[in-house]
């Protein structure tokens, strides 16, 4: 069994509930810091364990934390980023169902680290149900003493409050979540200013993803060093992975960051396989966003190495032959899905979600499901196909923000991977309405390019 | 007329206070929620009129936030709202017949909402339930694992509680 630090209790009954989490080391971490910690202190201890940002891009928590500006007399704030919409990703509900506990600690450590005094959790509305859990735990935490003034005699105050989305993909990104908690439409910013410097209500804001705000709690209970002693290389301690599509065992796992794909989707301890007896033709393996791979580059990276579940691995190869650790949404395709039509629904889903504030995403996401759906429907000509690639080019780097490259990379690495199996579809027009491609030769082994002498 | 109950009232009041003063634009969304929940399911101008007057803000600062959000409905919505996630992780694991099983049983199209108005059709996007597909959303919760029987069974459920 793998070793666990954010799941290891979630399976004790009534965890939920103060009275539980508290019999079984919960606030021990709490206790510590501010007992006998400076904020300095902790965000040291944050740096020193290597926790990377688990909402999507990786970066160093530590020193996310230490770019935090700290004018005299304005407020800084804590924002918890809950809006867990990026297709694939479903790991930061389970935390807050199971373990509510452990992000209003986490909040709790992080908060007074930073030094804010009121801290937002901005969660998806859809997820209507598990605010009441959240307020829930953060009545009982502040009955206990662990919110509110002069917390455990320390004098630092604290207030959480849950905040509802309604429904927008975009808001999980930074700046437009920052937008949306001030009441306005969802418009990514400019940067700079970061918000690091001009964030919520133009103070210095950090935002934080769920997993990553609750890891902090066995940083601070193992310690820094520790932690780092998890995983391999930089990608140091565990992560929460949402494994869906074609598998045996459907859903989250934690993982620590040494063990190979191989091991993760056919081992009984994990994803358990594909299901139905069939064979792998293709993942992605972080979240919508991040480039899918064909089976034997998934396995094994290009140059004839086991893939491992760490952001180095999973990245191995680049754009060319490899792809993402994301937000650790995997995604598993078997042999009888269509990889392009699997490729239209995320198009649509980009174009739907485009705040439309930069003319490259909003028309451009609109053109590819456009021109895809044409494929899809045997209406494609051979020329789409360079015209797909031509958009999702002039997209990328070319936004605002992030979301234009995340609707330009899944296009650009499914036709990189799987150009003739679009072909395919321009070839057949009638034959790929009633029947998929299949595995094709999307398992064969790769051919290695010999050692240069 | 459109009007909060003193009880509602109050949980606005307690929404405001979360945020500095000055700032209580901030509760637009969570108010907006509040409003579609207890006046019909959707928001019609009116509606989002007085939310606006509540937050002393104009009009046009609620109209262009309720647009922008896929969970404010627009326009008037069945009693039973069924969402129902397309996107590709359900659809690998057959969202596209529980959406047409669903249209055909209920004889409605994406978008409608059968003549007695009782159930509205919805198609969404992703709802963090991938590992759990196929899924919707009934009103506050999740249904997952949809299957054609479970489909007939929340129907079954919806019209029971109707009557
Ligand atoms: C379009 C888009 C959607 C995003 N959605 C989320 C999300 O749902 N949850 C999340 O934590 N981060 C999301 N991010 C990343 C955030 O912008 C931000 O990097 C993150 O919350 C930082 O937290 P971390 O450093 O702890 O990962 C998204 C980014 C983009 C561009
Ligand atoms: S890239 Fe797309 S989502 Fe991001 S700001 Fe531009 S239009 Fe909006
Ligand atoms: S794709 Fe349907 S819930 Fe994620």
């Amino acid at each position: 069994m793998g070793r666990k630090l954010l799941l290891d209790k979630a399976h004790i009954e009534n965890i939920r509930y103060y009275s539980t989490y508290r019999a079984n080391g919960g606030y021990a971490a709490a206790e510590k810091v501010l007992k006998s910690m400076s904020p300095e202190q902790v965000v040291e201890e944050v740096k020193k364990s290597g926790l990377r940002g688990r909402g999507g891009a990786g970066f160093p928590t530590g020193m996310k934390w230490s770019f935090l500006a700290k004018p005299e007399g304005v407020p800084r704030y804590l924002v918890c980023n809950a809006d867990e919409s990026e297709p694939g990703t479903f790991k930061d509900r389970y935390l807050m169902e199971f373990l509510p506990h452990l992000l209003i600690e986490g909040l709790l450590i992080s908060s007074f680290a930073l030094g804010s005094n009121h801290t937002y959790i901005y969660i998806r509305g859809e997820y209507a149900w598990i605010p009441d859990i959240l307020e829930q735990a953060i009545a009982e935490a502040k009955q206990n003493g662990w919110l509110g003034k002069n917390i455990q005699g320390t004098g630092f105050d604290l207030e959480i409050y849950v905040q509802r989305g309604a429904g927008a993909y975009i808001c999980g990104e930074e700046t437009a979540l920052i937008e949306s908690l001030e009441g306005k439409r969802g418009n990514p910013r400019i940067k700079p200013p970061f918000p690091a410097v001009k964030g919520l209500w133009q103070s210095p804001t950090v935002v934080n993803n769920v997993e990553t705000l609750a890891a902090v709690v066995p940083i601070i209970n193992i310690g820094g060093e520790e932690y780092a002693k998890y995983g391999i290389g930089k990608s140091t301690g565990t992560k929460l992975i949402s494994a869906c599509g074609n598998i045996n065992k459907p859903g989250v796992y934690e993982i620590e960051m040494n063990i190979s794909v191989e091991e993760f989707l056919y081992s009984d301890e994990y994803c358990g396989g594909i299901a139905n007896g069939k064979r792998l033709k293709a993942c992605i393996p972080g979240g919508s966003s991040v480039p899918i791979l064909p089976a034997n580059l998934l396995l094994k990276t290009a140059k004839g190495e086991s893939r491992m579940m760490t952001y180095e691995s999973l990245n191995d190869g680049g754009f060319a032959s490899g792809s993402m650790m994301g937000s650790g949404g995997f995604i598993v395709l078997d042999e009888d899905q269509c990889v392009v039509r699997h490729t239209l629904s995320l198009a649509r889903f980009y174009h739907h979600e485009s705040c439309g504030q930069c003319s490259p995403c909003r028309e451009g996401t609109g053109w590819m499901k456009r021109v895809l759906h044409n494929i899809e429907n045997g209406k494609g000509k051979m020329s789409d196909i360079d015209l797909l690639w031509d958009i999702q080019r002039k997209i990328e780097g070319n936004t605002i923000c992030p979301l234009g490259d995340a609707a330009a990379w899944p296009v650009a690495a499914a036709i990189r991977h799987f150009r003739d199996e679009f072909e395919w579809h321009v070839l057949n027009p009638e034959e790929c309405v009633k029947r998929n491609y299949g595995l094709a030769h999307y398992a064969d082994p790769l051919p290695l390019a010999t050692a240069a002498v | 007329m459109v009007q909060f109950s003193e009880e509602k009232l109050n949980k606005v009041k307690e929404i405001i206070a979360r945020y500095p003063e000055g700032k209580q634009k901030s509760a637009l969304i969570p108010l907006l929620h509040l409003a579609q929940e207890e006046f019909g399911g959707w928001l019609s101008p009116e509606t989002m009129d007085y939310v606006a007057s509540l937050l002393q803000i104009t009009p046009i600062e609620v109209y262009e936030v309720a647009t922008f959000y896929s969970m404010f409905n627009m326009k008037p919505v069945g009693k039973y709202l069924f969402e129902v996630c397309q996107t590709g992780p359900c659809m690998l694991n057959g969202s596209d017949q529980i959406i047409d099983y669903i249209k055909s049983k209920l004889g409605i199209g994406v978008g409608e909402t059968t003549p007695d108005g009782l159930f509205t059709l919805k198609t969404v996007e992703c709802l963090g339930a991938c590992g759990y597909a196929p899924m919707m959303q009934l009103g506050k919760h999740y249904r997952e694992h949809l299957t054609p029987e479970k489909v007939d069974a929340i129907i079954a459920e919806c019209r029971a509680k109707a009557n």
